[in-house]
């Protein structure tokens, strides 16, 4: 007999997903190029339906025999990735008809994406996660060659796609050894069987093959030239939704399928996040492109978010949403910036494009300065709690040494935010950008509102986070 | 008053005007010429300043001087077991005042010797003046280190904006030296909330860290305050920002700023790290000697004025870092009377420098001599305040320094005797000074038609003249309303 209240549950704003995805491949055949037009408009509909779904199941619920399964802590996930996917999709809109690519592909493939991103937050399998993982990463080897016509776009897209099929061959060779050794798939039954040799290696196998969807290190090697190459609304949606996906879901296997190896993973885990912090602070100094560098802060920025990985679930589970949202928050206004940063001939990408932006949009300038001190963990925005609750949790787990990378990898981070913000303010005003969309600009103020506000009602949301990361109380 | 949260209002008061003008400048930016919009983001900003400085009026009379601990105290949970909770002690209340009053009078100095970016600038001083006020009301350590780093970010643009040919590197350098030190403070804050369970000030007082903990603490405390004080030798960042910065942004700097080193050693490390205090005792004089000594001959051998007067600064302050360690109660008192005295004396005289460098665009010592002949009231000013910081009987200087070298005194005569040396010194440097600009004759032809101080300038100096005569008269203004911070400081360490 099947539970309808359950699926729905578990995996109704999949499905719903999956329905608009078809009718939207339906439309498409039907009207031809009269789609493009209301197509992003439609995939946004359906993403921001999907999120009010997830919300009206918000408890969770279980189905198809335990392939299924949701809890608040994923649900929340699901909010922030189908809210984030939305509004990176509704900013895109413009900027490829300018360039001339405004095809109801594109918001078909990030609704299928969103779909993917849904499958993996409710998975509670082996099998589930991997259909999920593939779903997901296909529509973003598509989504990152978009430009077709452009060289660099299809490079970002060939690149990611080599580097990915090997990630997901590691996964997919982690989880049969995993089978093998536990003659399972399902979470529940991994976790309560008893670690091995093969058990740990399939896990290993795991591990590297979601550090490589978080884009960790150091499985981190693809992030900066795909975050260069793909065009940059696409960018956007991998820096906000999938992250914020991957990083639960990788959190959640950890803590629900692996508990039994608890040591064993934590140590792993610690030494990426060490790693990658590192990397992403070195490897940002040196960048002039906006968005290498913010491909290199999203790596130093995974690190931090896995010290609460690290932590454990009883520490840090909660940690992790909160810093996770405030991540996403502050990328999707930054990568506004990034489409905001247009000229006479195009779109420019370099740091000194920014010069003097002050003067010349000085509200453009305050929201983006206020973005960058989120991102980097200053205070007066919400990124400085985002840490402040990841270091309590690394701190209760007892990770000194994580935490003493941490503080030392923000201050090297602060050489090279703070000089954004130097651009912008000090140098000589350079030409004046194009007017920016309408979409953008407010995406851009509402997420600097948003790091405002906050950061100074953390509060209410830091106690979302923890009634929604309750489950791993014990 | 009632249940007004006044102090909230004080706090926020000149960020609200910022906000204002933020957007009054994105409604009707593009329309008017920049200067004429800058002049009026100014006098708005002077407008919201001024109406803080009355505000903060308010505060103090509604300010119970007699009464111990924390007065009107606002509170409102945060986040976790964080609050959003103000209040004053007489110590806090006396540095809020400072900041209020210095920030219209720096204001109303920018008119017209800043020309670039007058919206932008008059937004980043009202911000600055926002956390200013926050650090020295918040009485939660998670927000007192929020506001305190948070004004790192308008000062790091003043500077670097508005500021003279190397200003890149010195807002970089003044930034990344507070920072690093802010950072272990940061790790202390978050140990101490997670060890005690809270991060209210007022319980914190109260709980007591194990010795050795303490030590660590402390230590880290003092990588904050003694880049922010500064002592040294971390100090360095110190003349680089003052000569780069705007002679507004120089009196804010030396005038509020550095405080909040002092600030910070007699709210956090004495009272909550007593046994380390202690412990560290001997280290802290033997730094407040050296700054004293070596940045008072440093300060003789400068040529650039701007120069002197920030290693004088840093001389000055050791002699509050002597005053605080000394563990007495003339030693801490004097301490604060210096910190507010200093605040005076050198905004005062960075004005002063600002005066002839609107006029000649040098602050370099050998271009003037013979002022006296051209600007009369101006060499009278100045000599006033060349006075005041040498610690002249009458001015507010001389009480701040007897009495922390008392107090040092009584803890270590050699300490006192160290700095006794530190007060002539100041004598030595500032009295050159003083020569070499203001007597002699004219050399400099194009001093033949420099003018007399004018009214703006007046306006800037007459508060802080009035306020250096009266607290060198009547310095009992100060201490009625100190006693019992000082004394709450001291308790945990001579009482416990």
């Amino acid at each position: 007999m099947l539970d309808f209240e359950a699926i729905i549950a578990a995996v109704g704003p999949e499905l719903l997903l999956a329905v608009a995805g078809l009718v939207g491949v339906l439309l498409g055949a039907i009207m031809r190029d009269q789609f493009n037009a209301i197509s992003f408009k439609f995939g946004a509909v359906a993403l921001a339906a999907a999120a009010a779904v997830v919300l009206l199941n918000w408890s969770g619920g279980e189905a198809f025999n335990g392939l299924v399964s949701t809890s608040p802590f994923v649900n929340f996930a699901k909010v922030v990735s189908f809210g984030a996917g939305a509004l990176t999709l509704l900013m895109g809109e413009n900027f490829l008809k300018r360039h001339e690519t405004m095809r109801y592909e594109y918001s078909l493939l990030v609704i299928f994406a969103s779909m993917g991103i849904g499958v993996i937050l409710s998975a509670s399998n082996l099998m589930t996660l991997y259909m999920g993982i593939e779903t997901l990463s296909l529509s973003s080897y598509v989504l990152a060659s978009f430009h077709r016509d452009s060289m660099r776009s299809a490079e970002a897209g060939l690149k990611y796609f080599v580097l990915g099929s090997l990630a997901s061959g590691l996964l997919l060779y982690g989880i049969s050894l995993v089978y093998g050794f536990t003659g399972s798939t399902a979470y529940a039954d991994i976790a309560s069987a008893e670690p091995g040799i093969g058990y740990l290696f399939g896990m290993v196998l795991m591990i590297s093959g979601m550090a490589f969807k978080v884009s960790a290190a150091p499985m981190h090697v693809w992030t900066p030239d795909v975050y260069e190459g793909a065009p940059s609304p696409v960018v956007a949606f991998f820096a906000t939704a999938p992250k914020m996906a991957s990083m639960v879901v990788f959190a959640n296997l950890m803590f629900t399928a692996f508990p039994g190896a608890f040591e064993d993973w934590q140590l792993i885990i610690a030494i990426i996040a060490v790693a990658s912090m590192v990397i992403g602070a070195f490897g940002a100094l040196i960048q002039n492109n906006l968005k290498r560098l913010l491909g290199y802060s999203s790596i130093a920025n995974m690190g931090y978010a896995l010290i609460a990985v690290a932590a454990g679930a009883e520490y840090g589970a909660a940690a992790l949403l909160v810093f996770m949202t405030s991540y996403v928050i502050a990328s999707i206004g930054l990568f506004g910036g990034v489409l905001a940063m247009r000229r006479e001939g195009g779109m420019v990408e370099n740091i000194d494009e920014l010069s003097g932006l002050v003067r010349r949009r000085t509200g453009l300038a305050i929201a983006l300065t206020i973005l960058v001190i989120s991102i980097a963990g200053f205070p007066l925005a919400v990124g400085f709690l985002g840490k402040l609750v990841v270091f309590e949790a690394g701190w209760n787990a007892g990770l000194l040494p994580l935490l003493i990378v941490l503080v030392l990898s923000s201050v090297i981070a602060f050489g090279y935010y703070l000089r954004i913000i130097l651009v912008m303010w000090v140098r000589e005003p350079a030409e004046r950008f194009q007017p920016v969309d309408t979409v953008v600009s407010a995406a851009i103020y509402l997420a600097a509102i948003a790091c405002i506000l906050l950061f100074v009602f953390i509060g209410p949301f830091t106690d979302w986070a923890t009634s929604a990361a309750s489950g791993f109380y014990r | 008053m009632g249940n007004f949260p006044i102090l909230t209002a004080v706090t926020f008061l000149p960020l609200a005007g910022a906000v204002l003008i933020m957007v009054v400048r994105a409604m009707t930016g593009s329309q008017e010429s920049d200067v004429a919009s800058g002049n009026k983001a100014l006098v708005a900003g002077l407008i919201f300043s001024v109406a803080t400085f009355l505000a903060s009026l308010v505060m103090l009379a509604s300010f119970n001087v007699g009464e111990p601990g924390y007065q009107l105290v606002e509170e409102t949970s945060w986040f976790a077991n964080v609050h959003y909770k103000l209040g004053i002690d007489g110590m806090s209340l006396l540095l809020i005042l400072l900041t209020t009053l210095l920030t219209p009078l720096s204001l109303v100095a920018s008119y017209g010797s800043v020309k670039e970016r007058l919206t932008e600038y008059t937004i980043a001083f009202l911000v600055l003046e926002t956390f200013m006020i926050g650090v020295f009301c918040a009485l939660d350590l998670v927000l007192f280190y929020v506001f305190f780093e948070a004004g790192l970010i308008p000062m790091f643009i003043i500077i670097g904006v508005w500021g003279g040919a190397d200003r890149i590197y010195a807002s970089f350098k003044f930034f990344l030296y507070t920072l690093l030190g802010s950072l272990f403070m940061l790790a202390a804050v978050v140990f101490m909330y997670l060890q005690a369970g809270t991060s209210d000030i007022a319980e914190l007082e109260t709980f007591a860290f194990a010795p050795e903990v303490q030590t660590w603490l402390w230590l880290a405390f003092f990588a904050s305050f003694a880049v922010k004080l500064p002592m040294w030798p971390v100090h360095t960042w110190l003349p680089d920002a003052h000569v780069q910065a705007p002679t507004a942004g120089s009196v804010i700097l030396a005038g509020i700023l550095l405080k909040m080193g002092g600030y910070g050693f007699l709210r956090f490390s004495l009272p909550m790290f007593p046994d380390a205090s202690q412990m560290f005792q001997p280290m802290m004089f033997a730094l407040s000697v050296i700054a004293i000594v070596y940045a008072s001959l440093v300060a003789f051998r400068q040529t650039d004025m701007k120069k002197l007067i920030a290693y004088s600064s840093v001389a000055h302050m050791g002699f509050v870092t002597l005053g605080i360690f000394s563990f007495t109660e003339v030693g801490v008192q004097g301490a604060i009377f210096q910190m507010i005295s200093h605040g005076l004396i050198s905004g005062a005289l960075f004005l002063i420098v600002g005066v002839v460098y609107d006029r000649m665009h040098t602050r370099e010592i050998a271009a003037y001599g013979g002022l006296v002949h051209k600007m009369p009231v101006y060499a009278t000013i100045f000599m006033l305040f060349s006075m005041a910081n040498v610690g002249l009987p009458g001015t507010s200087g001389f009480v701040g320094e007897i009495l922390t070298m008392t107090g040092g005194f009584q803890a270590s005569t050699w300490a006192a005797a160290g700095a006794a040396l530190g007060v002539i010194f100041s004598a030595v440097y500032m009295l050159t000074l003083y020569r070499r600009t203001v007597f002699g004759q004219i050399t400099n032809p194009a001093l033949e038609s420099i003018k007399d101080v004018n009214i703006k300038e007046l306006i800037t100096l007459v508060p802080l003249i009035i306020g250096t005569i009266l607290l060198g008269i009547a310095p009992n203004l100060i201490f009625n309303v100190t006693r019992e911070s000082s004394l709450r400081a001291l308790q945990m360490i001579t009482g416990g």
